[in-house]
């Protein structure tokens, strides 16, 4: 841990140790001040504890988008939903939209409240093998405002990984806010320990929010996080009038499949515009079960199984490399 | 140097939600005062995901540094639009942005005291969605200078409604006034047959202003020469003449202006 820059003073203590910028070689050092108030992101005793806290969650990915608004929670939430059809399955899914938090709302369970026990937070139950937790069950009304700067939006993240008390879960769920910053950062950093199985990246079609998504490929490469693969959202729509469908976000450049393939990166389908889509989520309902015809269930239905095949081959393949189970709870 | 004190009003751009259109309507806002005769500054403060340079076309170019301070970009020849954005000083476009708080806040509070905008009418500001660093840093800069307000962007689904709901608390407590609520992405009209549909709801942008008694500036409909124009850096308020979101822009910035002649 000890991350000293090539053009570092003699006896640099390394930008991450504890005493950065405290000792004497870091006297004149023109990265003094900096070295001094960042806080340090070496071992920190939340990693463990949040790896033993977690260590009965089989599979945990992250949905992640650069750009706002393209519909992470929504796609979570049917993630959610349609992971949880098959009864044998537990799953969570966590909300880390500290300031947007929409997950209640989209999943039917605003209003509710949050209990303490002897082991942590209680998730909310949305089904009887289907739990969550966001901080928008934490707030007094429905217009309270999180007006919070990055340190202590990760202070909280932290605090969900390590205190809510998820039992065992097969999938936890993560829903992200838009951005590479504090939030993502706090993930990758406490979830460490943990592991993580892999980020789905959801985008819309038009140029504007594949600029974005781009950054945010790039943010997982830098971190080290794979990629389990990129969905297209809102990518045509159908009228439900004509049957006729037509292109709202253009694709001017190919749209993800384009931005797939050139990246190298798994495309796992595009999901269509149906406004019934959007009422279910401000029902709090499922659309599996209220729109069953829509064209987006069989899409969204073949886009579960290649995220599961590529959790239960993610397991088989740790498996096989250390030759057990990578799971401590089957 | 204070170059803030010779910007006659400032705008800023919010929204709890993200992809609702802060930049589409920024872009369009500062397009439209331009039109209308005045001198417009736009700054992007969403350093993660910076869309506006792509949105005038302008991917690529520098920023040039003279004796006041930073020059913005200026999109047309005569210098009445200048833009800045994090955009102009990334290297690789598609790299990321991966900072935390206190280095996002150096970087905006170098944008507001820096940038030499010269004397311009309006200084549009255009935020990422939250009520966090970015935001907070803004606010606490601005507050010296008496800006006009805010001007909130939703959408009319309740998921996003819940979000701006937010924002407006935001601005009660950091005491910003509100200047309006404009509801993006009211309807689509079918291409084939002409019918509309509310894809995202419709009305929860007007309801949400008159609870809370602030102005509602209009319903802007789903277009996707507005998209379009966007992606590929165009003018909109000039390629698309007749379009119903076309209407609805302008009458929003009729409004904005007219709320400005009763400012001191």
């Amino acid at each position: 841990m000890s991350n000293v820059p090539e053009n570092a003073p003699e006896h640099c203590p390394g930008t991450s140790s504890e005493s950065a910028g405290k000792v004497e070689a870091c006297v004149g050092c023109p990265n003094q001040a900096i070295c001094s108030s960042i806080p340090k992101l070496g071992p920190d005793k939340a990693v463990e504890e949040i790896r033993q806290k977690l260590s009965g969650v089989k599979h945990k990915i992250l949905i992640l988008s650069g750009k706002g608004g393209v519909g992470k929670s929504t796609f979570t939430a049917h993630l959610a939903h349609a992971l949880a059809m098959d009864e044998n399955r537990q799953i969570g899914v966590l909300d880390v939209d500290i300031c947007g938090p929409s997950m209640p709302r989209i999943m039917g369970a605003e209003g509710e409240t949050v209990h303490q026990s002897g082991s942590g937070w209680s998730p909310v139950y949305v089904r009887d093998n289907l739990s969550m937790m966001s901080v928008g069950f934490l707030l007094g009304s429905l217009d309270d405002a999180v007006i919070w700067r990055g340190a202590k939006k990760s202070g909280m993240i932290k605090q969900f990984l390590r205190d809510v008390d998820w039992d065992k879960l097969d999938y936890l769920l993560v829903d992200t806010p838009p951005g590479t910053s504090d939030e993502h950062l706090a993930l990758i950093q406490y979830l460490s320990g943990a592991g993580i199985d892999g980020a789905v990246i959801v985008t819309t079609p038009q140029e504007i929010a594949l600029c974005d998504v781009r950054k945010e490929i790039s943010f997982c490469r830098k971190t080290s996080l794979p990629i389990i693969g990129i969905v297209e959202n809102m990518s045509d729509f159908v009228c439900p009038k004509c049957h006729k469908s037509s292109i709202i976000f253009p694709p001017t450049t190919g749209g993800a499949i384009k931005m797939a393939e050139n990246l190298g990166e798994r495309f796992l389908g595009s999901l269509p515009l149906d406004p019934r889509i959007a009422q279910c989520c401000d029902e709090g309902k499922s659309f599996f079960e209220e729109v069953p015809d829509s064209p987006a269930v069989s899409v969204f239905k073949a886009i579960v199984e290649k995220v599961v095949n590529y959790c239960t081959g993610l397991a088989k393949h740790m498996e096989a490399d250390t030759g057990e189970s990578n799971m401590e709870v089957s | 140097m204070n170059h803030l004190s010779s910007v006659k009003h400032v705008i800023i751009v919010l929204s709890g939600k993200g992809g609702v259109g802060k930049s589409t309507m920024a872009v369009q806002i500062t397009m439209g005062l331009h039109a209308a005769g005045k001198k417009v500054g736009l700054l992007d403060v969403d350093l993660c995901g910076p869309s506006i340079p792509k949105m005038f076309n302008l991917e690529g170019r520098d920023i040039h540094q003279c004796p006041e301070g930073w020059l913005p970009v200026y999109v047309d020849k005569e210098q009445r639009i200048g833009v800045m954005s994090i955009g102009f000083l990334l290297h690789d476009l598609d790299d990321a942005v991966v900072w935390r708080g206190p280095k996002k806040n150096a970087m905006i509070k170098q944008f507001l005291s820096d940038v030499y905008w010269q004397d311009v009418d309006y200084l549009i500001i255009d935020t990422p969605p939250g009520t966090s660093d970015e935001h907070i840093t803004v606010m606490e800069a601005l507050r010296a200078y008496n800006p006009d307000g805010a001007i909130l962007v939703t959408t009319p689904q309740a998921v996003a409604v819940g979000d701006v709901r937010r924002e407006l608390t935001f601005c009660h407590k950091t005491g910003i006034p509100v200047v309006g609520i404009v509801e993006n992405m009211s309807g689509y009209v079918c291409p084939h047959c002409s019918e509309c549909t509310n894809i995202f709801s419709t009305g929860g942008g007007k309801a949400l202003a008159h609870q809370n008694n602030v102005p509602f500036l209009g319903s802007i409909p789903i277009d996707r020469h507005l998209t379009l124009s966007l992606d590929t850096g165009k003018n909109f308020l000039e390629s698309n003449p007749g379009s119903p979101a076309l209407s609805a822009i302008n009458h929003m910035i009729q409004k904005l202006i007219a709320i400005d002649k009763d400012l001191p």
